[in-house]
């Protein structure tokens, strides 16, 4: 369970003057829940995520991780940034594994197991390339294989399909449900693609800006395993409309989220 | 007039890159060889004030040996105070970065070192710690090291927030951010200040010797030109060059074979 008790965030910029990112909000996250981020640009949804991967204290409130509160990085957390940020100097089988040489986790298996996810997302055959030889969408599955790869409890992935076509990216968020529903872990997943937030999540948090607040919380009743044959189905496009009303104001549509 | 286009190349004319590279600076070099060879004869300049090129040849040569131990005795020192320059300046590159307190006692220091003049203070060395290896080494030390100092100071601090970050993700302690993070990624910058504190290096060794030595290329320039034989003196000089020009090689090479990643020939920063 993750729970976000009163949570608000705000930023000190350059010259001195605040940002508030995020309003005060309460929320939770149920064990094993796929929860989908939407939003516009700036709301405050990586501040989130960097809240909850304990990278960022919050100005006030609490955040807490089945029980305990988080102040730094937790060992069972993982983050997707939402920049691939692999290290330049290092191959793409060294970035995988890095953390958990960092963490001493890294056991002979470790290497096995780096070679099936990249394989998984297509990357076989890339693992001694350098992050430079490698596309952007590449470079973000490298780092998506990096947080799968510690076996997180908590995934949290901002924005991880940004990069990728229309294609690569229905087929990654079909293989990230599967890994998912093989081990289960909590996911906060932000995107700006409506449907693609309907396909994947339990519930769909929409927030809306300055400052960051939740606008509502959507439940997704579509029964699992999800495929992209339900986009036709009403539910979903009630949810999707509903999702962008939220977003646009009633009924309407606006260029910027898809 | 398709013609006139197609009759274009052959009219400038366009050396294949090897000529250009390698045998036009070859040329160009042996002209202006030949050019002081003849100005000197042709004017008959006196050999102490500036020896011909054949002169400086001759009179080098005919000393045998004793050359290649000055030189040897000047890589020596050049090479101690090189590595002395890298272990003292890669832990106070670190210690400025990772913590204020450190930096603001260190900083000004180091800017004092670098307003003394060093070659006024060789002598001063040499009367306390004797004509010996180690006040050489130290004054090398002292010409070479503050560049690699601040270069790697600024490959450490210039570590993209996002790698710190993903580092903190992982839990990584302070030593691993520093092991693993920052200091991977100011390899290019370390490299841009080694490839400057090595030629400093040489400078530092041969300010040394001029003052406290009984070897080494500085000390032979020194005797030489005491005795008006200009010709070995510029023999010694010319043999510095080459040596800060192969030691600066060496460090590239080294950069190239075991930093493959790392190019601080395109973002030299000091
Ligand atoms: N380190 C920081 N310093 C100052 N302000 C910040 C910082 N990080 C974020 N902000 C501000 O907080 C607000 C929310 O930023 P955040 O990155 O969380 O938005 P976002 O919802 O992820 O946007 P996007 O969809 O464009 O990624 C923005 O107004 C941003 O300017
Ligand atoms: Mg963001």
């Amino acid at each position: 369970m993750i729970v976000l008790d009163g949570v608000a965030k705000t930023f000190r910029a350059n010259d001195g003057s605040a940002v508030p990112a995020l309003a005060k909000l309460s929320l939770s996250f149920r064990p094993g829940e796929f929860v989908a981020l939407v939003g516009p640009s700036g709301c405050g949804k990586s501040t989130m995520l960097r809240l909850v991967a304990g990278l960022i204290p919050p100005t006030a409130g609490d955040i807490s991780i089945e029980g305990s509160r988080v102040t730094e990085a937790r060992s069972d957390t993982a983050m997707v940034f939402q920049a691939p940020t692999l290290l330049p100097w290092a191959d793409v089988l060294t970035n995988v594994v890095f953390p958990l040489r960092i963490m001493g986790r890294y056991t002979p298996e470790s290497e096995d197991k780096a070679r099936e996810l990249l394989a998984l997302v297509g990357l076989a055959g890339f693992e001694k390339k350098s992050p430079r030889e490698l596309s952007g969408g590449m470079q973000q599955r490298a780092a998506i294989c990096r947080a799968l790869l510690i076996e997180p409890r908590v995934l949290l992935m901002d924005e991880p399909f940004g990069a990728l076509d229309a294609l690569t990216r229905e087929e990654m968020s079909l293989e990230l449900l599967r890994i998912w529903s093989a081990r289960p872990m909590t996911v906060l997943f932000v995107t700006h693609s409506i449907s693609e937030a309907v396909l994947l999540a339990d519930r769909v948090v929409v927030m809306s800006p300055r400052p960051g607040r939740i606008a509502e919380i959507i439940d997704v009743p579509l029964p699992r395993p999800r495929s992209f044959e339900q986009e036709g189905l009403h539910e979903f496009q009630d949810c999707a409309q509903r999702i962008r009303s939220l977003i646009f104001g009633n009924g309407g549509r606006r260029s910027g989220i898809a | 007039m398709a013609a006139d286009v197609a009759e274009l190349p052959e009219q400038g004319f366009t050396l294949p890159p090897w000529v250009r590279e390698i045998v036009v600076p070859i040329v160009a070099f042996m002209l202006l060889v030949a050019a002081w060879e003849a100005m000197v004869h042709g004017f008959s300049v006196p050999e102490f004030i500036l020896p011909a090129p054949s002169a400086i040849w001759t009179e080098t040569t005919k000393i045998g040996w004793p050359v290649f131990y000055h030189t040897l005795a000047t890589l020596r020192t050049t090479l101690l105070g090189f590595v002395a320059s890298i272990l003292i300046s890669l832990p106070l590159a670190v210690a400025i970065t990772a913590s204020p307190l450190l930096s603001a006692a260190i900083y000004p220091l180091l800017v004092i070192t670098q307003s003394v003049p060093k070659v006024a203070l060789a002598p001063v060395l040499i009367i306390g710690l004797g004509a010996n290896e180690l006040p050489r080494v130290i004054v090398t030390f002292l010409v070479a090291f503050f560049p690699l100092v601040v270069s790697t100071t600024a490959g450490l601090l210039a570590t993209p927030p996002e790698l710190i970050e993903l580092g903190r993700s992982c839990r990584a302690s302070r030593f691993q951010e520093m092991a693993r993070i920052r200091f991977p990624f100011a390899i290019p910058f370390v490299f841009g200040g080694l490839k400057v504190a090595i030629a400093l290096s040489v400078v530092g060794a041969v300010v040394a010797e001029f003052v406290g030595a009984d070897q080494g290329l500085g000390y032979l320039i020194q005797t030489s030109t005491a005795f008006f034989r200009t010709s070995v003196a510029y023999g010694a000089v010319i043999i510095l060059g080459i040596l800060g020009i192969v030691l600066f090689q060496v460090v590239e090479l080294i950069e190239r074979i075991f930093f493959p990643w790392s190019n601080s020939h395109e973002k030299m920063v000091v």
